[in-house]
């Protein structure tokens, strides 16, 4: 009924490749692009900057880490220590004199160099080796960013972002800043969409699902694990970046700690690995999981009559990223894009049920 | 110029003892890799949670710390084993990343859900260990008590630990951790051996918390030790409880010495740059540490 598969023939290798072989996904497509295109106007400033434009930026991070953890299945615990030297590396670029443009890529730029050098010594093993060592990278950009004046600014200071300027308009009002993020995350997710369906991609996939054997088919998985870290820290230094100006305003060391690369790797777990909507489900539910759970304890707490402490609604949080990427690795290790692939396919024969056993 | 020798010689003895401590940290991460080639990132959050058993035991039940002590290990223990049979018993087959992925979540859990239970009201109460004297003094050195007990306690649980791996378990779990198919194939029950290594873990770990307790306080500050514990680890070999003990000796105390030297050139903070750069400086040169079995796999 809604993803009608009446009348739709596959008459060419051509069309059965494409990216939506089923109409009604394309529409669906064509339909949260506009919804997202016209949101600016239809929302309130406040709805916009603090739901909408984080949503967006935190999918873009999550679809640039999902590049590594979901295609290459390599671990990287240390995500937003990649975002953190993107955003300072343009913002100390922008300062300089850089224009906006430029500044970005070098910050991408800069996070994939020394996300590539560190990720030299981190590939030459693999697994737990990878993911400590990437752990300690985080640590490692923390003690710089909070230690050397010249870089953070000194400690407890923060560095104000200069104002972001495309091609020469200055962008100074939330929907302007709501269309750059926007436009980069579309940018991603289309490069994402599309990669899969390249040798890159598979090269990646292949490597991911046994390394000996894509070896033995000559895929030189190094090469190819390189490769990604390289793209993923370009595009977390890009988005790391864009997370700054946009969002933020100012870059202090605490945006980039720990708890965010362990925030990001909840929303890819959550989101589901390998998967592009995914990424978008996983942040939506990261980001608004806590809040909604925030106010339903203390909206019972007031029905009901009873003390909640304010360190028990500080500790929300984590709760439940720890128990979301335990309960979703146990039970449905696919995350949300598998339950959203489960009613999808559900209502692909909606109400012939009966057809598909 | 002229170097103080004491000085130069309180900081290596307290750090020794400091990375004894870490030592005892590691050898849960160290027990549960021998036993089932799982990376243990819960293990900060188990030395917090066992910090936290001791300190309900001894403030809210008001028990003497002599019967704390072995009451909380027994807890732990049951806690440890109930983490494997529920959660990693069910990973088991599942690609490492994902098992790696899952201990971390765990970690996070229990660093959310367990200061939340027994909130302290922001407070971090001390875990009161009773010592003679707070300090001995040898020369013009001060040496910590605190720190000097938990050392002789680190080296005194990994002789109990070389020695257990003598025995009819300890050569049961060995035959595990060598080839887990072989062992269950002539009739060696795997889950139970690597359940108990989870269990001794969790053992470990509430020694740790309640030494480290009594030192630093216990609240959720003490899951950081995960960092430490994995740097520690990783130096002396995964798979090496003689290699986890020198290398919480070698950690200490060029930490402290970079504490007590670079510090106030840099403003701080030096302690946690050299666990990094000996986690990453260890990668790069000798992956399977100073005495770990060389099977890491290179690509």
């Amino acid at each position: 009924m809604f993803y009608r598969q009446a009348a739709i023939r596959h008459t060419s290798y051509d069309q059965t490749k494409k990216l939506y072989p089923i109409p009604f996904d394309k529409w669906l497509v064509v339909a949260v692009l506009l919804v997202a295109l016209l949101a600016p106007f239809m929302m309130s400033g406040l709805y916009l900057n603090s739901y909408l434009l984080p949503w967006v930026i935190w999918s873009t991070a999550a679809l640039s880490l999902n590049l590594l953890m979901g295609y290459a299945g390599q671990i990287h615990l240390g995500y937003a220590a990649v975002m953190a030297i993107g955003a300072y590396s343009s913002v100390h670029a922008m300062r300089l004199g850089v224009p906006f443009e430029f500044a970005l890529i070098l910050g991408g730029a800069t996070a994939m160099i020394i996300g590539v050098g560190f990720g030299f010594t981190a590939l030459r093993v693999k697994g737990l080796y990878l993911a400590i060592s990437t752990l300690a990278v985080q640590y490692l950009v923390d003690w710089v960013l909070t230690h050397v004046p010249a870089i953070g600014g000194g400690t407890q200071a923060t560095l104000q972002t200069p104002t972001p300027a495309l091609l020469g308009f200055e962008i100074t009002t939330d929907i302007g800043r709501y269309y750059l993020a926007f436009g980069w995350c579309a940018l991603v997710t289309i490069f994402m969409l599309n990669v899969k369906r390249t040798g890159l991609g598979r090269a990646l996939i292949a490597v991911r699902e046994k390394d000996y054997a894509a070896s033995v088919l000559g895929v030189n998985s190094y090469y190819y694990k390189l490769i990604a870290f390289a793209v993923s820290s370009f595009f977390g230094g890009v988005t790391g970046a864009i997370l700054a100006f946009t969002f933020f305003g100012a870059v202090t060391p605490e945006q980039y700690s720990i708890d965010i690369s362990i925030q990001i790797l909840a929303m890819v777990v959550v989101g589901g690995l390998g998967s592009v909507l995914g990424s978008f489900f996983g942040a939506g539910f990261i980001l608004l999981a806590p809040l909604f759970l925030n106010n339903m304890v203390t909206g019972m707490a007031e029905a009901y009559d009873f003390g909640v402490s304010r360190s028990i609604l500080s500790h929300i949080p984590l709760i439940l990223y720890g128990g979301l990427i335990m309960l979703f690795l146990l039970f449905e290790p696919l995350g949300l894009a598998k339950i959203y692939d489960n009613i999808r396919k559900y209502f692909l024969v909606w109400p012939f049920g009966f057809s598909r056993r | 110029m002229d170097l103080d020798w004491w000085f130069i010689g309180e900081l290596i003895v307290n750090g020794a003892n400091a990375g004894l401590m870490y030592s005892l940290v590691a050898l849960g991460i160290v027990l549960i890799y021998k036993a089932s080639g799982v990376a243990n990132l819960a293990q900060g959050a188990l030395v917090m949670t066992g910090g936290y058993v001791v300190l309900a035991l001894a403030y809210d039940a008001g028990l003497p710390m002599w019967l704390v002590i072995p009451l909380s290990m027994v807890i732990l223990f049951f806690f440890g084993m109930g983490i494997e049979r529920v959660v990693l018993r069910r990973m088991a087959g599942q690609p490492l990343i994902m098992i790696i992925m899952l201990t971390l979540g765990l970690e996070i859990l229990l660093r959310g859900i367990v200061p939340a239970v027994w909130d302290r009201g922001g407070q971090s109460p001390i875990i009161p260990i009773t010592l003679p004297a707070d300090a001995i003094f040898i020369g013009d050195m001060l040496i910590n008590t605190s720190y000097l007990l938990g050392g002789v306690i680190a080296i005194f649980l990994v002789i109990l630990f070389v020695y257990f791996f003598r025995t009819r378990i300890g050569v049961v779990s060995r035959a595990v951790s060598d080839d887990p198919v072989a062992a269950w194939s002539v009739g060696i029950s795997v889950e139970r051996s690597i359940a108990l290594s989870w269990g001794l873990a969790a053992v470990v770990s509430a020694i740790a918390g309640a030494l480290w307790g009594s030192i630093q306080g216990v609240d959720w500050t003490l899951s950081l030790l995960l960092l430490k514990a994995v740097a520690v680890a990783i130096l002396g070999g995964l798979d090496s409880i003689i290699g986890a003990i020198l290398a919480g000796f070698m950690l200490g105390i060029a930490e402290n010495l970079a504490a007590g030297f670079l510090d106030d050139i840099v403003g701080g903070g030096t302690k946690e740059l050299v666990v990094a750069s000996v986690i990453l400086l260890t990668i790069l040169i000798r992956p399977h540490g100073m005495f770990g079995r060389e099977d890491i796999e290179r690509i």
